[in-house]
C-alpha cells in the first residue's frame, strides 16, 4: 500500500515540475482555472505531438501487418500455384483447429511456457535478492555478471547448448555420466522429454536475469523501514518476505510473470536449432513458420500466425482481468 | 576555372561509367561452395568478351532455405534473378509454377550431350528439360576394408546387399553409417531403398495435388521400412542414428565403431583434409574402400541417391538469351572437371570424369561415374517439399518404423496434408 502512495506523490510532484517549466518564462499573473486547463490542453496537444510518430509507425509495423494476415488467412494460396489462390472463408481455421498437430503443439508451447516462467521466478527472486543485498562494491560486478546469459543472441545460445548437448560433440555426457541415467550413448534429442528438458534449460538459462531485474526494481521498491519495522518486532526471514516484501512488491512479480509468459509463449529459435520439431517438440512459432515459409502456403500459415496471436491475446487477458496484473502500478504511477 | 573542374570530373565520372552500362550483367544466385562458382563467373565473363558480365550472389547454406528465399522473389516477379544454382528436387515445384525461362533448343541440345542418365532425369520436368545439368552428385557406399575382408564381402569387385552389410555389423559389433536425422538426408536414404527396391515413393509425380498417387504401400516400400526399422531396433546406427546427419556419419564411420557408411563423395576430401591436420591416421585413409551404393534386392542394381546442382533461368530476367549462353558456358565438360577439383563437385558431364586431373584427385571417379547412371532422382513433384516432410513426419525415428504399418501411415498423412486436409 505504501509504495503506491509513496510512488504516487513522486509521480506527481515530478510531473508537475517538469510540465511548469515551461509556464514559469511566460508573462502572467497569479494561475487560476482557465489558465490551468490550457496548460492542460497544451501539455495534451503536446504529448499528442511526441508521442503519434510513434503511434503512427506502431500502426504501420504492427496493425498493419496483423490485418492483412488476418485477411490472407481467408485464402487458400499458395505462393508456388499462384492461379489456385481463392478465397475459402474459414476454411483454413476449420483445418487447423481440427487437426491434432496443432492441439499436440500448443500443448508443448504452453507447456514450455508455465515450466519456465515458474522456474525463472524461482530462480530470478533468488538473483534478484542476491543482487540487492550485494555489499555495494561487488554489486556492479555481479550485476553484470548476472545479466550476461541475457545480452547473448538467442540464436548463439542456442547453438551453445545444442553443441554440450549433441551426442558427438558434446561434453555434458562425459561430465555428468555420474548421473543415474545419463551416458555416453544417451542422445538427448533423440527423446521428446530430454529434448524439451534441454529446450527449456536453455531457456531459463537465457531469460531468468531479465526476470530477475525486473524483481529487483520491485524489490527497490519495497520501503527499508518497513523491513526494519518488522525486524524490531521479531519477524522472522521469512515472515519478512511473506508478509512485508512480497505483498509489497506483488505487482513488480506480476508484470514480470506476464512479460515472461507472452515471451515464452513464442519461443522459436532454441526448438528451431535443436530439434527442428523432431520429436514432437514442435511449437506454435514454429509451425507457423513451416507452413508459411517452409510449406509457402500463405493463408493456411497466417491462419495459424492469427491463432497464435489470439491465445497471446487470452494469456494478457488472463493476466489483467484475472491475475489484477497492474502495469501503471509497477511503474509507480499510480 | 572551378566550372572546368566540375567538367572534367564529370567527364571522368562518366568515362568510367560508361563500358559497364552497356553491358548486362547477369546475377547468378549461387549455394555457398568454396568459391568454385565465382571464379567460374569470372572466366564465363573474360570469355564473353563484354556480351555479359555474370556477377555472383550467395543464397543461404541450407538447401530448403536457398528454395524459400527464390521461389518468394520469383513469386514477386523479381527480375534480377537471371541464373539460379538449383538442388533438384525444387526444379518441378520451380518449372510448374512458370518461374524458369524455357530452355532454348540448341542450348538444350548442347548442354544435353554426354550427360549422366540420373542428372538429365533431374535436370527435366514433364519430359523436357527445364534447366542445364551442371554438378551431379550421388552417394557411394564407403567402408573399411578391414572390415569387410573379415565379413568375408569385397564390394569393390561384388556389389554386396544391404542384408549383407547390416550382418557384417551386427556380426562384428560395430555401427552402420547411415542418415536417420529428421531431415532432408533422411528422405535421401527411403527414396534410394524404395527405387532400389523396384518402387516409386510417388507414383504420379505430375499430377495435381489431391490426385498425387503414392507407391510406398508395394513390397518396395515395405522393404525398405524393413531395412530401417532392423537397422533402428537393433541399435546398428548407433545411439546418434535418430539426429545423425551427413557429417555426424562421417565423424562415426572415422571411429572405432564404424564399419560401413552411405554418403556423398565430399567425405573423401574431408578425410584427406584430416589425415593433413593429423587428426586421423594415414593407415586409415589406405583401409577406406569405395563402391556403388548396396542393392535392396540381391542382383538387381541398386538406385543410388542423386543430388547436385543444375542452373535455372529465371523467367522474368531481363537477359534470358544472354544467361543461356552464360549457363552453356559454366557447364562446358572443362569447366565442370575443374569445378570437381577445386570444389569437389562431381560432373554431370560423363567425359569430365577422363580429365586426368580429376581421375588422380578422385581415385573413386569412375565409381561415381557408374553410380550416376544408375541413380534415380527424389520423387519430382512440384509438391515434393510436402512429401520430403510428410516421410519424415512419419518415418522418424528409425527404431519406430514398422514394415507392417508405416507405409501406410505415410501414404495416408501425405495425401491428406497435399489435399488441405491435414497441417504437417
Amino acid at each position: 500500500m505504501s509504495t503506491e502512495i509513496t510512488g504516487a506523490t513522486s509521480g506527481v510532484a515530478s510531473r508537475s515540475t517538469t510540465g511548469a517549466g515551461p509556464d514559469r518564462g511566460a508573462p502572467a499573473g497569479p494561475g487560476g482555472r482557465p489558465r490551468r486547463s490550457d496548460r492542460a490542453r497544451a501539455e495534451a496537444r503536446l504529448g499528442w505531438l511526441l508521442a503519434g510518430p510513434a503511434f503512427v509507425v506502431m500502426l504501420a509495423v504492427t496493425a498493419y501487418p496483423i490485418l492483412q494476415a488476418v485477411y490472407e488467412s481467408l485464402f487458400r494460396n499458395r505462393l508456388t500455384a499462384p492461379d489456385d489462390r481463392a478465397f475459402i472463408g474459414l476454411g483454413n481455421y476449420g483445418v487447423i483447429l481440427g487437426d491434432p498437430v496443432f492441439w499436440k503443439s500448443l500443448g508443448v508451447t504452453t507447456g514450455i511456457m508455465l515450466v519456465t516462467v515458474a522456474v525463472e521466478l524461482v530462480l530470478g527472486f533468488a538473483l534478484a535478492l542476491i543482487m540487492h543485498k550485494a555489499v555495494t562494491q561487488l554489486r556492479g560486478l555481479l550485476r553484470t555478471a548476472i545479466l550476461v546469459p541475457y545480452g547473448i543472441i538467442t540464436v548463439v545460445s542456442a547453438f551453445a547448448w545444442f553443441y554440450a548437448f549433441s551426442i558427438d560433440s558434446g561434453y555434458v555426457n562425459q561430465w555428468f555420466d555420474w548421473v543415474p541415467g545419463i551416458s555416453p550413448d544417451l542422445n538427448w534429442f533423440a527423446g521428446t522429454w530430454t529434448s524439451l528438458f534441454v529446450i527449456i534449460a536453455s531457456e531459463v538459462w537465457k531469460t531468468t536475469p531479465f526476470i530477475s531485474l525486473l524483481l529487483l526494481a520491485g524489490l527497490a521498491q519495497v520501503p527499508s523501514d518497513l523491513e526494519e519495522a518488522a525486524q524490531v518486532d521479531g519477524a522472522t526471514w521469512w515472515q519478512r518476505m511473506k508478509r512485508v516484501v512480497l505483498p509489497n512488491m506483488k505487482a513488480a512479480i506480476m508484470v514480470a510473470v506476464l512479460f515472461r509468459a507472452l515471451d515464452a509463449f513464442r519461443i522459436f529459435d532454441n526448438v528451431f536449432i535443436m530439434t527442428n520439431g523432431a520429436n514432437d517438440t514442435t511449437v506454435l512459432s514454429l509451425l507457423a513458420y513451416r507452413t508459411s515459409i517452409g510449406r509457402l502456403e500463405i493463408g493456411l500459415g497466417s491462419a495459424i500466425s492469427v491463432l497464435l496471436f489470439v491465445c497471446v491475446l487470452i494469456i494478457c487477458f488472463i493476466a489483467i482481468k484475472i491475475f489484477k496484473v497492474d502495469l501503471a502500478g509497477a511503474r509507480g504511477e499510480k | 576555372m572551378i566550372a572546368g573542374t566540375a567538367v572534367v570530373a564529370l567527364a571522368a565520372g562518366l568515362g568510367a561509367c560508361a563500358p559497364a552500362d552497356d553491358t548486362p550483367v547477369l546475377t547468378w544466385y549461387t549455394n555457398p561452395d568454396a568459391g568454385g562458382q565465382a571464379l567460374l563467373a569470372q572466366q564465363c565473363t573474360q570469355e564473353a568478351g563484354g556480351a555479359y558480365r555474370i556477377e555472383v550472389s550467395v543464397l543461404p547454406r541450407e538447401a530448403s532455405s536457398q528454395r524459400e528465399q527464390l521461389a518468394r522473389r520469383l513469386a514477386a516477379k523479381d527480375s534480377s534473378i537471371d541464373l539460379m544454382s538449383l538442388d533438384p528436387p525444387f526444379i518441378p515445384e520451380l518449372a510448374n509454377a512458370g518461374f524458369l525461362a524455357p530452355v532454348p533448343e540448341d542450348v538444350a541440345e548442347e548442354v544435353s550431350q554426354d550427360v549422366a542418365e540420373g542428372a538429365l532425369l533431374g535436370a527435366s520436368w514433364g519430359d523436357e528439360l527445364v534447366t542445364v545439368p551442371f554438378w551431379a552428385n550421388t552417394q557411394l557406399l564407403w567402408y573399411k576394408k578391414s572390415v569387410a575382408e573379415a565379413a568375408g564381402l569385397d564390394p569393390a569387385t561384388t556389389p554386396v546387399t544391404w542384408d549383407q552389410v547390416i550382418g557384417a555389423a551386427r556380426d562384428q559389433d560395430l555401427t552402420l553409417g547411415v542418415q536417420g536425422i529428421k531431415a532432408e538426408a533422411y528422405t535421401v536414404w527411403i527414396n534410394a531403398l524404395v527405387e532400389s527396391a523396384g518402387g516409386h515413393v510417388v507414383e504420379t509425380p505430375e499430377a495435381a495435388a489431391e490426385d498425387v498417387e503414392l507407391g510406398l504401400e508395394s513390397e518396395a516400400g515395405q522393404e525398405a521400412a524393413r531395412i530401417i526399422a532392423e537397422i533402428g531396433a537393433d541399435g546398428l546406427g548407433g545411439a546418434g542414428l535418430p539426429t545423425q546427419d551427413e557429417n555426424a556419419s562421417l565423424s562415426q564411420f572415422q571411429g572405432d565403431s564404424g564399419s560401413f557408411m552411405v554418403n556423398w563423395p565430399f567425405v573423401w576430401p574431408a578425410m584427406q583434409g584430416a589425415v593433413e591436420d593429423g587428426t586421423l591416421e594415414q593407415s586409415f585413409l589406405d583401409d577406406v574402400g569405395w563402391a556403388v551404393y548396396p542393392q535392396v534386392v540381391e542382383g538387381e542394381d541398386a538406385a543410388p541417391p542423386y543430388g547436385g546442382i543444375n542452373l535455372g533461368v529465371g523467367a522474368f530476367s531481363r537477359h534470358v538469351d544472354e544467361a543461356y549462353e552464360a549457363a552453356a558456358c559454366i557447364v562446358r565438360p572443362e569447366n565442370q572437371a575443374a569445378y570437381f577439383v577445386s570444389d569437389g563437385n562431381p560432373p554431370a558431364s560423363t567425359v569430365a570424369y577422363d580429365d586426368p586431373e580429376v581421375q588422380e584427385t578422385f581415385p573413386m571417379a569412375d565409381v561415381i561415374r557408374q553410380s550416376l547412371e544408375q541413380a534415380a532422382p527424389r520423387p519430382q513433384t512440384p509438391y515434393y517439399n510436402e512429401v520430403s516432410q510428410g516421410l519424415q513426419e512419419t518415418w522418424h525415428a528409425p527404431r519406430d518404423v514398422d514394415p507392417g504399418s508405416t507405409p501406410q501411415q505415410a501414404t495416408d498423412f501425405i495425401v491428406a496434408v497435399l489435399r488441405g486436409e491435414r497441417l504437417l
